[in-house]
């Protein structure tokens, strides 16, 4: 019999490996200590939703609509009802009212259109996977056979799936609404037609951001518990948000907010698509409040590709325009996005969040963008890691390379001439944003060094020379970002629901250990250990002696969640906020010990003492006890230690970076293989290096994986043909290369921890460096663009066929001397000069032409 | 109904079961042992790895009459005498785990490979492990610490395939 | 996510197999290793009233010689087939195609016998066995039978089998003389199917290619054998630009379809590709 293992051995074993295991009083911060998080998940031990049970508890399936747009005439559940196990079925009739319509919390615009969304499609369906009746049986299995005897009959309409035939409004997802256009956002900073006008040179291009599938390794899954004779609620569910979804929840429902607790337990990564308010959460309240008994729903992967919300998903349009000796002056970003069917929590506002970020990091003088957002009859999209940004570094990233080509200049030399220099900072850029700090010179630097740039161009250049097979590319991203997500004012004023600020609680246990209750509710970023880093320093305590509570409205009630790169940077800076105020009231108490003045009492690795009398000296686990005790206490001072801190952010934080890739292509097949990955990344200040890079590595596989495995692809009927991992390429171990990390630290002056950031980076930066590097291999065939994922098959036809190796082209098209007709000074037009010019570019119409 | 009786992390059960049952929900729903996940349904993401009859496999793809008379070690049966296995410790200690959702197959496949090649290059462990999707870590943390726990476990005194089920 | 009700029998022997088949007419299915059949049912792509396990009939495992043939029980795993030192020294091609299929934990579980009966083109194996003059042991109701794999692989996830046989074994013919081998397996990502596979064997012969064994996985409904191509390279000197020539039969006979993973075009271009880089490799 396999002894079982406690997680006290567990812990110690991993302490015991932790080599940092330091004293109280020694500097936890920038220290890679290993993970609390990881002892039950290494061991089994863990809570994910689906392994939760109750007595009496119920299984829940939903039967969902094989097509992507049909009017429903008859849902019948009769047959279902009388199927084994089954104790209750439903159709979106029978529940609209209770179940109401889930939320957007993002009206982007005064006139966004916003259709009714139900949990439970009524009368039409919109999407495959819309879902359309529930049954609830006694086990899992029954309730999955059940649904096979529910019979619906479905009228089918017409699918639309392509944004630009859905821009004609021929076919209209929403009747209701008269129109497929969500909203039109536009923004403006200084005036593009003028920078466009003395421009000499004018590039445009068209990329195209494919749909992704997040494709979170937890399925996802919900559990109510209802305690029917209190009308109370507790939900567990795999989400990102609980303190958001229990807002949404009561607001949707109508049950009140405080009947509801929504705990996340163990949850499996996110990555946005578990920032959301769900039908299945919904429709579990609903149906365990019905039912009185506790629910249970799990998707199956399969399910989930369809259910679960979609990332990316847009066309872009890109212009920019530049002197000839490669100056920027202007650039113009016409994004058409796409919805999806409906709105989910954050749709419509996920493509604003890249709004601000298409100038990057280069000095524009004017900037002009305006996004459309477009439904199709097809799953909902929202956020995924990045959520706007990594589309908009895509755009900026690319043309700023190709603007590079064009002029005949080295593209690393281009970014050089454009960037905010480091004795600029902080820099107001033409978008509206201040970035604080920044130092592109020294990430650039190293990472160029790492990489071998030089050797690497010569060797391009010798096999180009030969002809070789096998050629090479090299592909640069230097990005910036803006995390934190935001100032609450500032979200505010772009109609974003909720706000921006995040809390934490510090508390005091008599014997001295500490409880640090915080908002945000991390899925494996390593908040416990992080913060419990934080508190530490601040309170002089040993990093084991502290307890990180989260992820449930009773325990932690107050917060804002975790997405957005936002949880060190607010939610870190709260905890060291509020351990600072607890060092406050303990100075008090411990000067009240002393018998001495408050300004006299010095605090030092956990210690108490009077300045002067180094003996006189009281430890705050001292202090601890004596508050709890309150026997011996400054006069009228509330007897806790207690302390709470919101922080609202007065600004983003603007982590950046340098990512160089370069590739090797089989020209014969159109093969990609990552040769060599460099990145050098500037998050701030460091709390845990060891668990920074590991949000590099991460965020770079998915990144890397947009730019050539993975693709979300609907037929012309709207059938989902990507529908499981079988033809959805997540990447395994083998496909991806080993990566060359380093960082530069540069400290924000937005936060008193210096913190920036680290979540996306890794997939913001990458996908434009792997593209980049794939068309600068195969450059000299002729090829400018290849449309992602840069699938062999693309990249072969890129080669022998020109074009963009897709169906729908990236039209590229370069105007001269002042592209508009009311051109001041026009000038001459730039020479088609520099070995890296594509021969055959300008304007002929062969390659890249919109075939 | 069939009957099925097998030993799972040291324990004897013994069960009637549907034959569509499938080895990942027995372990999860009839016997409780939560700590085997399930991650998808076509086999792909290797979430639901546990050893049977000493060799790993994926439990959502085996049938439970399937594992009749079998012995079966899943996540948490791997560590002995209260103490961690090598490569349990090695992903802690080489941070190869973020929301830990593929970890006890990932480390089951990883206990697995090592006992099928002892010394593996990193390119060996890649390789191996190419039934286990992660998307959190990016790899290159769960490559070093299957290479440490390889360092840790020295000569191949790997643990012989126990009872060797036909099926 | 989860199969359809079906029954369950336990073979004991071939004979059992094949009398629970008879019993259930048209509407069983044989469980072997099971990794390409629980997929199936856990889509409810199938719904077999009964299924019948042969996973514990000891006939069907093991590999023997039989005099000019290596036979390969057909509830040998995968795991089994990459360490048997008959098949490494006999059928190399079936080894090196056997490790390119799945991922380790699927190879504990699938069979040789199991994967060729699925007759998917996009399988690794069939080819190989069509490459190599495979024979296929089939037993019924009225007894045994021998199936050329030539014959075999009828139509798209059909083979020859009828609904009350069982395949117990496959034969393969021992190569004489020196023979090389390769496999070359075209793939986006690791876990993903062949998108063109070329198997290989070539006798080598002072420089030339004496004689040359191609299947082509997922250039059809069927594993192709790319004869016109084996007959182009009859003789030819074992080097790039001959064996380019001889190559660019590769995909005559084949009818490669477009789908997800590519057009029928890019298909033929990958299968001339890799014939010639998989009969180069071969030829030494």
């Amino acid at each position: 019999m396999t002894e079982q293992l406690d997680a006290g051995m567990v812990a110690q074993q991993i302490a015991e490996s932790d080599q940092l295991n330091a004293p109280a009083g020694r500097r936890q911060i920038g220290r890679s200590r290993k993970r609390k998080e990881d002892a039950k998940l290494i061991t089994g031990q863990t809570t994910w939703t689906d392994n939760i049970t109750f007595p009496g508890m119920l299984h829940m399936a939903l039967l969902r609509s094989p097509m992507a747009h049909a009017r429903i005439t008859r849902v019948d559940v009769t047959a279902a009802r009388e199927q084994p196990g089954v104790i209750a079925a439903f159709t979106g009739a029978e529940l609209a009212n209770e179940l109401g319509s889930l939320p957007c919390a993002w009206p982007v615009t005064p006139d966004m259109v916003a259709p009714e969304h139900h949990p439970l499609a009524v009368d039409e369906v919109r999407y495959v996977g819309d879902a359309v009746a529930v049954v609830v049986a006694r086990d899992r299995y029954g309730a999955i056979d059940a649904l096979e005897a529910i019979e619906v009959d479905y009228e089918p309409l017409p699918a639309v799936v392509d944004m630009e035939e859905a821009l004609k409004d021929e076919v209209l997802v929403h009747a209701g609404k008269g129109t497929n256009r969500c909203y039109v956002w536009p923004f403006e900073g200084g005036d593009y037609e003028a920078a466009k006008a003395k421009a000499d040179v004018v590039l445009s291009r068209r990329y195209i951001q494919q749909r992704l599938i997040p494709t979170a390794m937890e399925p996802r899954a919900v559990v109510v518990a209802p305690i029917a004779a209190a009308e109370e609620f507790t939900i567990y569910s795999t989400t990102q948000i609980p303190h958001i979804l229990r807002i949404m929840l009561a607001m949707t429902t109508g049950i009140p907010e405080h009947k509801i607790r929504v705990v996340a337990p163990d949850v499996g990564g996110g990555f946005g698509s578990k920032l959301n308010v769900y039908a299945e959460e919904v429709l579990g309240l609903i149906v365990a409040k019905r039912l009185g008994r506790p629910i249970k729903w799990t998707e199956s992967r399969s399910e989930g590709y369809q259910a679960t919300t979609h990332g990316r998903d847009q066309i872009q349009d890109i212009e920019i325009a530049a002197t000839r000796d490669g100056r920027v002056l202007g650039l113009s970003v016409d994004l058409k996005a796409d919805m999806g069917a409906y709105l989910q929590l954050l749709t419509s506002g996920v493509p604003i969040l890249g709004a601000f970020m298409f100038p990057a990091i280069y000095k524009f003088e004017a900037y002009k963008f305006v996004c459309t957002g477009v439904f199709t009859t097809k799953t909902p999209t929202d956020a995924y890691r990045g959520a706007g940004r990594p589309e908009a570094t895509y755009a900026i990233e690319r043309i700023i390379t190709d603007l590079a080509v064009q002029l005949g200049m080295d593209p690393m030399d281009l970014r050089r001439k454009n960037w905010i220099r480091h004795e600029e900072f902080p820099f107001a850029t033409i978008a509206g944003l201040t970035y604080d700090t920044g130092n592109y010179e020294a990430a650039t630097d190293k990472a160029m060094a790492l990489f071998g740039y030089d050797e690497l161009r010569r060797e391009q250049a010798q096999r180009r020379e030969r002809g070789d097979r096998m050629q090479l590319g090299i592909g640069i991203s230097t990005f910036t970002e803006m995390c934190g997500v935001a100032p609450s004012r500032l979200l505010g004023s772009l109609s974003y629901g909720a706000g921006g600020w995040e809390a934490a609680s510090i508390r005091m246990l008599p014997t001295g250990k500490v409880e640090v209750v915080t908002g945000t509710s991390p899925h494996g970023q390593g908040h416990v250990t992080c913060w419990s880093q934080i508190a530490a320093d601040v309170l002089g305590v040993p990093f084991e002696d502290i307890e990180v509570v989260y992820g449930d409205t009773k325990a932690a009630p107050q917060g804002m969640d975790t997405y957005g790169s936002r949880s060190l940077v607010v939610g870190g800076v709260a905890v060291h906020v509020a351990a600072g105020k607890v060092i406050e009231k303990a100075k008090r108490v411990a000067a009240h010990l002393l018998e001495a003045a408050e300004g006299d009492i010095e605090f030092s690795g956990g210690t108490f003492s009077v300045r002067g009398s180094p003996e006189a000296s009281t430890t705050i686990q001292d202090v601890a006890l004596a508050t709890f005790a309150s026997h011996n206490f400054p006069e009228g001072m509330e007897p806790t230690l207690n302390c709470d801190a919101v922080i609202d952010p007065d600004n983003f934080s603007f982590p950046h970076g340098t990512h160089l890739c370069a590739v090797e292509v089989d020209t014969e097949t159109g093969f990609v293989k990552i040769r060599s990955y460099v990145c050098v990344d500037d998050v701030g200040s460091v709390i845990n290096p060891m668990i920074v890079e590991g949000q590099v590595h991460g965020g770079l596989a998915q990144g890397i994986a947009q730019a050539l495995y993975e693709e979300a692809i609907y037929d012309a009927e709207g059938n989902l043909v990507t529908g499981s991992m079988v033809d959805y390429l997540v990447p395994s171990a083998v496909d991806l290369p080993e990566f060359v990390t380093d960082r530069t630290e540069t400290p924000a002056t937005s936060n008193p921890l210096g913190v920036k950031g680290v979540g996306e980076a890794g997939t913001i930066a990458s996908t434009p460096a792997v593209v980049s590097a794939v068309i600068d291999a195969v450059r000299h065939f002729g090829v400018e663009e290849i449309r992602m994922p840069c699938t062999p098959e693309r990249v072969w036809r890129a080669i022998n066929e020109g074009g963009t190796g897709g169906e729908r082209a990236a039209a590229g098209s370069i105007a001269w001397g002042g592209a508009s007709t009311a051109s001041t000074a026009g000038g001459e037009p730039v020479a088609d000069t520099g070995p890296n010019t594509a021969p055959a570019a300008a304007g002929d119409g062969q390659t890249g032409g919109a075939q | 109904m069939p009957r099925v009786r097998m030993k799972v992390d040291g324990i004897t059960y013994d069960d009637e079961v549907e034959p569509r049952l499938l080895l990942a929900h027995y372990l999860r729903d009839r016997l409780g042992q939560v700590g085997t996940p399930i991650g998808c349904d076509t086999s792909n993401c290797g979430s639901c790895i546990v050893h049977l009859g000493g060799h790993s496999v994926k439990s959502c793809s085996v049938l439970t009459v399937q594992a009749d008379g079998a012995e079966i070690t899943t996540i948490q049966g791997l560590a002995q005498n209260g103490r961690l296995h090598p490569v349990q410790r090695a992903f802690a200690d080489s941070h190869a785990l973020q929301c830990g959702y593929c970890t006890p197959g990932m480390i089951m496949a990883a206990v697995d490979l090592l006992a099928e090649n002892p010394s593996p290059s990193a390119d060996e462990v890649r390789h191996g492990l190419e039934g286990n999707l992660c998307r959190c870590t990016g790899y290159q943390n769960i490559v070093k610490a299957v290479q440490a726990a390889a360092a840790e476990l020295g000569a191949p005194t790997v643990p012989a395939a126990t009872q060797e089920v036909p099926a | 996510m989860i199969p359809a009700a079906f029954d369950y029998v336990r073979a004991g022997t071939v004979d059992e197999a094949v009398a629970a088949l008879v019993e259930a007419g048209d509407d069983a299915k044989v469980l072997a290793g099971g990794q390409s059949l629980l997929p199936l049912l856990r889509l409810r792509l199938a719904y077999p009233s009964v299924v019948i396990d042969i996973g514990r009939v000891p006939e069907l495992r093991g590999v023997r010689e039989d005099g000019a043939a290596v036979v390969i029980g057909a509830m040998t795993t995968h795991h089994e087939v990459l360490h048997d030192p008959l098949i490494r020294q006999h059928c190399g091609l079936v080894a090196e195609a056997t490790a390119s299929v799945a991922d380790p934990a699927v190879r504990h579980r699938g069979t040789f016998g199991g994967a060729l009966a699925h007759a998917d083109p996009a399988g690794d194996l069939p080819a190989v066995a069509l490459a190599l003059d495979a024979e296929m042991v089939v037993q019924g109701p009225g007894g045994r039978r021998t199936v050329p794999a030539a014959e075999f692989f009828v139509d798209y996830l059909t083979s020859a089998l009828a609904p009350d046989e069982v395949l117990v074994e496959v034969r393969l013919p021992k190569l004489a003389g020196p023979w090389g081998y390769r496999y070359e397996k075209f793939q986006r990502v690791a876990q993903a199917w062949a998108i063109v596979g070329v198997a290989a064997a070539v006798r080598r012969d002072n420089g030339s290619i004496g004689e040359a064994r191609i299947g082509l996985t997922n250039m059809g409904t069927t594993p192709i054998r790319a004869r016109a191509t084996e007959a182009a390279l009859a003789g030819v000197a074992a080097q790039e630009g001959a064996v380019a020539a001889a190559a660019e039969h590769a995909a005559e006979e084949a009818e490669p379809s477009s789908d997800l993973n590519a057009q029928a075009d890019y298909r033929e271009h990958l299968a001339r590709v890799l014939t010639r880089r998989a009969v180069l490799a071969a030829a030494g």
